[in-house]
């Protein structure tokens, strides 16, 4: 017999081994996926801009001995006491029982030794996170678990949580598993049974609303602190236009690749917007009604180092926040617990089943024996590290492109390398001087 | 007795002056004249104090209360006593939307009708309302009770964990995972002592029991709507 030639198989583009395992995966449990962290699609992102940096018609700074100053002050528009932090890199939301205490701790002690602040999350305030952290922003949540006033009263900024990137529109789940006495009683629930965080908040509508609401904090905490509004990359333009109508010092906008702690991944794959496309449509909505840099704009979703943090700014944000970085950079995914991710059946760098309880680093997870695995000094350190990095990457950028202060940063000292990223950042196609949508 | 006429004081000074006696203070008698339904007011109080409010109020009266007593004269808008911890706040007219919206402890008490949501979110606190209640009532309530003296909305407890409600009048429709619960005798002294710090003479006789079926408290892809 003679062989006759095959074609050779073809695997399908559009029927991917991925998208296959899960429709397979679907057949047999009848349940969607759930899982932690964020959008894994590949999005237009801040690797699509670059710096054009500085040569005859830009003058540089020094790189390492003329002044580039770092440091932001958030909420000046009503506040008595805005926040001032040292680098322009806050760490975001992320809830004690999505986290552990002995995480919260780490994230606390790392803001602080880097000059910044840490977040609380849904589930309230921990005496560990308050204690550990020098600025702590208080979240006000749809589920307001946990909130009381006493709390409110210590916060440094209030953030009234409207939406996450991940999941615009979504509220949460914390599974049973993660349900420890201590996080159920912090909930007013009992323990070992899911928990759902509502996707609207339970005393107020829409943004008169909210108004009203943001007076009653205001008169709660003396006009004290800083309010935030958190918002998910859904509409950026009227949705900060009307944040900054409600009243708020600072809008936190976050991308479609915001991390989060437990979403359907239909969810977080295939609702919100990118980053990169929400950041200019925000400034525009601030510039428009002349509140650019006197409501402040704090962006997040996707930032990795100080090239993100750079690019973030220079597209007119006031300071970058991150959540999955910071948990990487206490050992989240690290390839030294291979052996373990892989008796999860998953691989380091892919581990997502955060709602599972069984985080091999012991970030993710209210197992006391998981929990014990991170030191929340060790932990601390590590962050710091980190934040000082970013900040030293974000400095040399601004020097290189002549600027005394990352705040200095501009559109104009970007260009994109693809034409969707020049269309969502307004900013032009390399080596031309145009993008998509340019007004002529 | 202090007393603060809202015509000649902002609504900031009159918060201040009320907040500044949280602690401990000998000043606990205070009059708020002229609300002409102001916002936010005897909010985030924490002493005890006794205030009374001459006239309706908008939103979220006395919102995060502790301790204090705070008795309106009249009606109040949306929110009214939201997030309480602890005290008495009570309203002599009406109430609108989402009283005792996640209320941690202390007791609401409404003497007229409250519009919908009343008890959303509930995490502690005793309402009592004296007339009727709107609808999705009780949503997600966690704890505390809920007790309507006169007939409840549609969806009444949607959601809810381990919260309890009595209505002596009328269900239009329960929520999902709300069903009707034995009234057993520890909840008939519970509900009698309710309705008397209440001031309501009820009889606990004439109330029905409702409660979560618990149906919902691991997610289960039957449970998805
Ligand atoms: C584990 C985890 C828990 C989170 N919990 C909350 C939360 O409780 N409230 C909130 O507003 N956002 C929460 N978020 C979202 C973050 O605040 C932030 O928006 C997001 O992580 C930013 O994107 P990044 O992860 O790409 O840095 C959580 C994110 C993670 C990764």
């Amino acid at each position: 017999m003679t062989d006759k030639p095959r074609t050779v198989p073809v695997q399908s583009a559009t029927f991917t081994p991925a998208v296959n395992a899960e429709i397979r995966r679907a057949a047999a449990t009848g349940i969607y996926d759930i899982r932690g962290g964020g959008a894994k699609r590949r999005l237009p992102h801040f690797d699509d801009l670059l710096f054009l940096g500085a040569s005859m018609s830009r003058y540089p700074l020094e790189g390492y001995r003329e002044r580039c100053g770092t440091d932001v002050t958030l909420g000046t528009r009503y506040a008595k006491s805005p926040v001032r932090l040292d680098i322009p890199i806050t760490i975001a939301g992320m809830s004690f029982g999505a986290l552990s205490g002995q995480a919260k701790e780490a994230l606390g002690r790392g803001a602080t030794l880097a000059g910044t602040s840490t977040t609380t999350g849904d589930g309230g305030m921990t005496p560990e996170e308050r204690g550990h952290s020098r600025l702590l922003v208080y979240q006000y949540l749809p589920s307001r678990y946990g909130m009381n006033p006493a709390d409110l009263r210590r916060a440094d900024a209030i953030e009234i949580v409207v939406g996450q990137g991940a999941k615009p529109g979504g509220g949460g789940m914390l599974l049973g598993q993660k349900i420890s006495d201590r996080v159920a009683a912090m909930r007013d629930l009992p323990a070992g049974i899911d928990q759902r965080s509502a996707c609207r908040h339970p005393d107020w509508t829409g943004p008169d609303d909210l108004e009203i609401k943001i007076l009653e904090l205001r008169e709660i905490t003396g006009w004290q602190v800083p309010i935030y509004v958190k918002i998910g990359g859904a509409r950026p333009y009227f949705d900060t236009t009307l944040a900054v109508k409600a009243g708020a010092d600072v809008v936190v906008l976050d991308g479609m690749q915001g991390g989060t702690a437990a979403t359907q991944d239909v969810f977080i794959e295939h609702v919100g917007m990118p980053t990169l496309a929400c950041i200019p449509e925000a400034v525009r909505a601030l510039q428009d009604l002349g509140m650019h840099r006197s409501v402040q704009l704090i962006v997040s979703g996707g930032i990795r180092n100080g090239a993100d943090v750079a690019k973030a700014l220079a597209l007119g944000a006031d300071c970058a926040s991150i959540g999955t970085a910071a948990l990487i950079a206490l050992g989240d995914n690290d390839p030294r617990h291979e052996a373990e991710y892989k008796a999860l059946g998953t691989t380091a760098g892919a581990y997502d089943d955060w709602h599972e309880g069984r985080d091999p680093a012991g970030i993710t997870t209210q197992d006391p024996e998981l929990a014990a695995r991170l030191d929340p000094v060790e932990g601390g350190r590590r962050l710091n590290n980190y934040l000082k990095v970013m900040t030293l990457e974000a400095q040399t950028i601004a020097r290189a492109c002549g600027k005394n202060h990352v705040l200095n940063l501009e559109p104009e000292d970007l260009c994109a390398i693809t034409m969707e990223a020049a269309a969502m950042a307004k900013v032009p196609l390399a080596g031309t001087d145009w993008y998509p949508g340019k007004p002529s | 007795m202090q007393v603060i006429d809202l015509a000649e004081t902002t609504l900031r000074d009159m918060n201040a002056a009320l907040q500044a006696q949280n602690g401990s203070t000998n000043q606990t008698a205070w009059q708020i004249l002229n609300p002409r339904g102001a916002h936010a007011l005897a909010v985030g109080l924490d002493a005890p104090l006794d205030v009374t409010v001459a006239g309706p109020t908008g939103y979220y009266c006395a919102g995060m209360n502790a301790r204090a007593t705070v008795r309106v004269a009249g009606s109040v808008g949306p929110g009214v006593a939201e997030n309480m911890m602890s005290g008495t706040v009570i309203v002599e007219g009406d109430a609108s939307q989402y009283a005792g919206a996640t209320g941690h402890g202390g007791l609401l008490v409404i003497h007229g009708n409250a519009a919908s949501r009343c008890g959303i979110s509930m995490k502690g606190i005793d309402i009592v309302v004296h007339g009727n209640i709107g609808h999705m009532s009780a949503f997600m309530a966690q704890k505390g009770h809920l007790v309507v003296c006169g007939d409840a909305g549609e969806a009444l407890g949607d959601s809810i964990y381990e919260a309890q409600l009595f209505v002596r009048g009328s269900v239009k429709s329960l929520g999902a995972d709300c069903i009707e619960k034995e009234m057993r005798p520890e909840h008939l002294t519970a509900l009698a002592k309710l309705l008397e710090s209440a001031g309501s003479d009820a009889d606990p006789a004439g109330f029905r029991r409702y409660g979560s079926a618990r149906r919902l408290y691991h997610f289960d892809i039957d449970n998805a709507y």
